[in-house]
């Protein structure tokens, strides 16, 4: 994948080690979990959209897949953590097999309705399942994520949890990336008739690539349902694609770490603007509108785009 | 099986888009080994040919055999892998990678390493990128493109684009290479470079197909001619046959000039 890339991993995972030393309280740190949760979802969302050129506003409904996954069969079902982990793992991706072979038959805007219809559908199924899914009441009593019997009862464990997981996620699809099939995907995004005459399966890859941004989206939203212990249908409603999206689009879709930095900002951001009071949303607009009129290309590579453009004009 | 004299032979193919004939009743083969030219106006049915060839389009009747197999129907992925490889009229790059990049994306039917193996970098895995790898960096040398691996194929002027096209057509290993038009808008130092590896490509045992407005360069690297005019064969044979035939003059320069001619 390059040593460069090795390089920010490494920068990465000290960063990860260093930060619990400097931050502290529980508030900080499930601020910090949370991020790495949108993080997760992100990158799948990046692999979909940047790479692949396929667009999903329904990816929501995986990450409540993972999340109702787990949780009902830990609550209900009594099965342990890890069965139910796998469990959310091979559900969501038989739902986005199920799904995505229609749905990306579709392109443009028409696939972006579709995977908002099935986004609000699942939604729906959460609400109406009341036997299994406590409808619009929720489900509450999620056991805690637990390792060797030792369960986790602080945020830092899950802090650890996510971010571990997320640089597992991260080296695996940088490693994609710089393959035979990331190749292929981005070629794909390019033009879809010489990647099909280059001997391209599109329809397996685009499968195979919603398949994993739905994995990810999952492995996500079953770590959110551990470490909350309530989850209910509102926290996976459509907002929620569109905020992931957003997410995306703000650090830059095309580029993983883009990805990385946009789920990180806009966690942070809407916690740390509250100090503003009843100003909070207007800042949060403002600034994001700044980000799409000046960065459309997102902040990753913008801010550097926008350096250039200003301070080193003599020198082009 | 005895030993087919011929690569691609077609039946009978039509094709209609609504009411319009844009292919109709043409039927011809491709000798292994040659160089085959397809000419005619514009409009002739000659990208719509190559589209049906190559599975783009399905054709709406007619057989087409590659090696002796039907191909009608499939797709075009599986056609690619099957042998049959082509470049477009209009430059279909993909821009925003780089020339290794696009030669390294048309090693694709030659390898294998799926989502997890590339994933994980398995061992499999990273020998195969290495072959792709070098094998790109030879193809690239065929076309005098090594120096600009790294550059974005979308900043490349067009000559080195439509080079960069045919080769990355060449890395998918192909049998029989269809191309559209590869010469057109190049000059006349750029054409004669297209006119070298045209051969080496042919000297390499791999059967051309081409499509081709640049009359020069038509009859000089043929073995042999396919004329259609809306559709339809008019005329088939060596360039020194086809030069003096009467329906290709009159189909190029229309039958009324043939009269003020006359």
């Amino acid at each position: 994948m390059g040593k460069n890339n090795y390089l920010k991993l490494l920068v990465m995972a000290a960063i990860i080690a260093v930060v619990p030393l400097i931050v502290s309280g529980d508030y900080h740190l499930s601020i910090l979990v949370f991020m790495g949760i949108n993080c997760m979802v992100v990158v799948g969302l990046s692999l979909l959209m940047g790479y692949a050129g396929q667009i999903s506003l329904g990816h929501a409904a995986f990450f409540g897949i993972g999340a109702y996954s787990t949780g009902i069969l830990t609550t209900q079902f009594g099965l342990s953590i890890y069965a139910a982990f796998l469990c959310g793992i091979l559900f969501s991706s038989l739902v986005a097999v199920i799904i995505g072979i229609p749905a990306l038959r579709l392109q443009g805007h028409y696939l972006a309705i579709a995977t908002l219809g099935i986004g609000e559908i699942i939604y729906i199924i959460f609400n109406e399942m009341v036997g299994l899914t406590g409808g619009p009441s929720g489900l509450s009593n999620i056991p805690a994520f637990h390792v060797g019997g030792y369960p986790f009862s602080h945020s830092i464990q899950y802090y650890y949890l996510v971010w571990g997981a997320l640089l597992v996620i991260l080296w695996f699809s940088l490693n994609l990336i710089h393959s035979r099939v990331g190749r292929a995907l981005k070629a794909m995004h390019g033009s879809e008739v010489a990647a099909g005459a280059m001997g391209i399966n599109l329809s397996a890859y685009k499968i195979q690539i919603f398949v994993l941004s739905a994995i990810y989206a999952s492995i996500a939203g079953s770590i959110y349902a551990h470490f909350v212990s309530f989850i209910a249908p509102n926290n996976f409603a459509f907002m929620n694609s569109i905020m992931f999206l957003m997410m995306g689009v703000v650090g830059g879709l095309h580029n993983i770490w883009g990805a990385v930095m946009g789920a990180s900002l806009m966690t942070f951001l809407p916690e740390y603007l509250r100090v503003f009071k009843e100003f909070d949303i207007l800042i949060y607009g403002a600034i994001l509108l700044a980000i799409l009129l000046f960065m459309p290309e997102g902040f990753l590579e913008g801010i550097p785009m926008l350096y250039r453009k200003y301070f080193k004009r003599g020198e082009a | 099986m005895t030993t087919n004299p011929f690569i691609l032979d077609a039946e009978c193919l039509h094709k209609a888009f609504g009411g319009l004939m844009a292919i109709s009743d043409l039927s011809f083969k491709v000798r292994e080994g040659e160089i085959k030219s397809v000419i005619g106006p514009n409009g002739a049915g000659k990208t719509t040919l190559f589209n049906l060839i190559t599975g783009v389009h399905p054709a709406s009747s007619g057989k087409i055999h590659f090696q002796g197999k039907p191909i009608n129907g499939l797709k075009p992925h599986v056609i690619a892998r099957l042998g049959i490889s082509r470049t477009f009229q209009t430059v279909e790059l993909f821009s925003q990678m780089t020339v290794l990049e696009n030669v390294m994306v048309g090693c694709h039917p030659r390898s294998r390493a799926g989502l997890f193996s590339s994933g994980f970098r398995l061992p499999h895995m990273r020998k195969e990128e290495k072959w792709i790898r070098d094998q790109s960096f030879e193809i690239l040398k065929l076309g005098s493109l090594l120096g600009r691996a790294d550059l974005p194929a979308g900043s490349l002027p067009l000559g080195e684009q439509k080079t960069l096209e045919v080769l990355r057509a060449l890395a998918t290993g192909p049998k029989l290479i269809l191309l559209d038009e590869p010469a057109a808008g190049l000059n006349e130092v750029e054409t004669q470079k297209m006119a070298d590896l045209l051969y080496s490509i042919r000297d390499s045992g791999v059967t051309i197909l081409l499509v081709e407005h640049d009359m020069s360069l038509v009859m000089k690297v043929s073995d042999e001619i396919l004329v259609i005019n809306y559709g339809e064969k008019i005329a088939e044979g060596p360039p020194a046959q086809i030069q003096n035939d009467q329906k290709v003059i009159e189909a190029y320069l229309g039958g009324e000039a043939l009269l003020c001619l006359n």
